[in-house]
């Protein structure tokens, strides 16, 4: 697969502050990439960067192998860029100002429709953008950026200061943008999110990129070990401690956890024994992943 | 194209939809329009108060013609308690009070008052002057015919009506182009419409485009009003306005972009626009006729945009000179939009 993105050595400073820390990420096409970081990690200034809007103090940043910096106006229509902030054109109602983001691209107004649809907007059509609650305001944004049917999509925390059920009707809306064949990038500082979004996510803290890989490789690469929950009496504490795998058992609070860095043998042991019931099976998370990296407890 | 008309057509909505501006751009400055034309309504042809005591031949046997001219120049009340009469002129209630006694005619005048007291005795003689030419049956020799240097219909709304749309043209310009950008710096939507494959001249010139339009509106409203309600008369060259207000535009626009460009806040952009407009406008006679200003006023208002405007407005509009009259307005305006855009185009950013 061919890279649509790539970053080489991006470094801004502002003043002493080096923001972004010789950055190199390269994004294959039709990646849901996700850029995880806590606040102030420099998450959205490399978004930045890449989009061309602000100018690299060393490096560069291509997109589909142009670089983006200074405005290059034969790129623009082919990346689709949603802000943090609401950006609206005052007083104007939904309808409206995806008709202006449609014409500004120069695309044909029956796109309006469909990206009200798509973000589920159809009865706030007329509604003025100042009376939308968060989340239909960062659903219309998404929208407006989706307008002229982008290749790649930038999204910087788009479900930041959503509530839960907001958050999940939105990431069922990234989910389908992914799925028609776009190259997402996503900002965010919600490790669940990203875990559960992206195809490939990159750690970054302070300016720098710690890692990119698969979920998936970032956890089992830590080579943590699982932990398997059990209530109370399912088998006793000293039984579970001779089943095959088991590392360590311990009660605590009527549960009875066990470590082991191989689940499946312990699993088939506990079956054998019928202890299935109300049994949990944690594996490390991204927060852990972190936590090495950085030798610091995540805090978004 | 598309993207120049799909901006100009976001921002008239916008403008239109924010009562602010039908306020601030539309019905402050007409308030001012009809607070000015109906305090000045009669101030053109104001008459002097005055007393008459009994009966005065040279007034009560005036010939027709010459007692509609007197009735045009004094507001007579009768009286015959010539006491009385005298304590309201010292009083100042009215300007003087005449009585005759025989052939004396006797004014009595208060000099608190000069300027009222002249004038009566000056109006009052030129009548006894004429009684006696009457009487010698001679026809006069001389004769004096003042008129007016303007437009005999240069009344007091006759001034205020350009003065004031020149403000207001200032101040919808000057806003118009200090608020949304820096609303649209704060709210990122400045970055999010250069994501877009616009140019950046669409999005000045759709500013533009927007303003000219407000300014052509507020044009319209102002001259409807005073010509249906105060009979503001419009000279022949009158639409010479139209020109005049777009370079006005240009300039006050750059002016605003300044101002929003050196402001972090639109509340700020706000203030700044105020303290350079406001007082710009005295300076400038939107106020005030400079007719009667001290020189120097006269001068300063000339390096000032607002001034050049209205002095345009007014020779197009009012004062009845040809077209070519609002050239050097205009030239001087379109001066000051390049001086004061090349210092916008400088401070302009994208960013805060």
């Amino acid at each position: 697969m061919t890279n649509v993105i790539e970053t080489r050595g991006l470094v801004k400073r502002y003043g002493d502050l080096t923001a972004v820390d010789h950055v190199d990420i390269a994004v294959p096409q039709g990646t849901f990439f996700g850029l995880l970081g806590p606040n102030g990690a420099g998450k959205t200034t490399t978004l930045e960067l890449i989009e061309g809007i602000r100018e690299p103090d060393e490096g560069e940043a291509l997109i589909f192998g142009e670089k983006v910096w200074p405005r290059n106006r034969a790129l623009l229509p082919r990346i689709g860029v949603q802000l943090q902030a609401s950006a609206f054109f005052e007083r104007l109602t939904v309808a409206e100002q995806l008709r202006c983001f449609a014409e500004l691209y120069a695309v044909p107004l029956t796109r309006i429709d469909r990206m009200i649809e798509l973000v589920g907007l159809e009865d706030k059509r007329t509604v003025r953008t100042e009376d939308l609650s968060g989340g239909q305001k960062q659903r219309l944004s998404i929208a407006c950026s989706l307008i002229h049917d982008p290749e790649i999509v930038f999204l910087d925390e788009p479900t930041a200061a959503l509530d839960p059920q907001a958050r999940r009707n939105l990431w069922d809306v990234l989910r389908a943008i992914n799925a028609e064949g776009r190259t997402v990038v996503l900002t965010t500082h919600y490790m669940d999110e990203a875990e559960i979004l992206c195809d490939q996510i990159a750690i970054i803290d302070r300016g720098k990129i710690l890692t990119t890989d698969t979920p998936r490789n970032l956890i089992t690469g830590l080579g943590a070990a699982y932990r398997i929950l059990l209530s109370e009496g399912a088998v006793s504490e000293e039984e579970a401690n001779r089943l095959p795998g088991v590392e360590s058992a311990s009660l605590d609070n009527g549960t009875l956890a066990l470590t082991t860095h191989e689940p499946s043998p312990v699993l088939t042991a506990l079956a054998e024994r019928d202890a299935l019931h109300g049994l949990q099976v944690t594996s490390a998370t991204l927060e852990d992943v972190f936590l090495t990296l950085t030798g610091r407890e995540y805090r978004a | 194209m598309n993207g120049f008309m799909a901006l100009a057509r976001a921002q008239w909505k916008g403008f239109w939809r924010d009562k602010q501006n039908w306020f601030w751009l539309m019905a402050f400055p007409l308030m001012f329009l009809l607070l000015f034309g109906f305090l000045l309504r009669d101030a053109g042809a104001s008459k002097n108060t005055l007393t008459q005591i009994g009966s005065v031949a040279i007034i009560d046997q005036l010939p027709p013609e010459a007692k509609t001219q007197f009735d045009n120049l004094f507001d007579v009340t009768k009286t015959t308690d010539a006491a009385a009469a005298v304590e309201s002129v010292r009083k100042g209630d009215v300007d003087a009070a005449v009585e005759q006694r025989g052939n004396e005619v006797i004014l009595h005048y208060s000099q608190a008052d000069q300027v009222n007291a002249a004038r009566v005795q000056g109006t009052l003689g030129a009548f006894v002057d004429a009684a006696n030419v009457a009487i010698s049956g001679k026809p006069p020799t001389f004769t004096l015919d003042a008129v007016a240097a303007e437009d005999n219909s240069l009344k007091p709304i006759q001034f205020i009506a350009p003065g004031l749309l020149g403000w207001a043209v200032a101040m919808g310009a000057t806003f118009n182009a200090a608020m949304p950008f820096v609303t649209w710096r704060t709210n990122k939507l400045l970055r999010r419409i250069r994501l877009t494959p616009v140019r950046t001249e669409s999005l000045v010139a759709s500013r533009l485009l927007v303003s000219v339009a407000v300014a052509l509106v507020q044009m319209v409203v102002f001259l409807a009003v005073g010509v249906g309600l105060f009979d503001l008369k419009l000279s022949g060259s009158w639409w010479m306005a139209i020109p005049l207000l777009v370079c006005a535009t240009l300039a006050f626009m750059a002016i605003g972009l300044i101002a929003g460009a050196i402001s972090r806040t639109a509340e700020a952009a706000s203030g700044i626009a105020n303290v350079i407009i406001l007082p710009m406008a005295f300076l400038s006679g939107s106020f005030i006729p400079l007719d009667q200003a001290p020189p120097w006023l006269q001068t300063i208002s000339k390096f000032l945009p607002l001034g050049q405007l209205n002095e345009g407005l007014l020779d197009t509009m009012v004062r009845g000179e040809g077209p070519g009259s609002a050239m050097m307005p205009m030239a001087a305006l379109l001066g000051f939009a390049v001086v004061f855009g090349l210092i916008a185009a400088r401070l302009f950013r994208w960013e805060d």
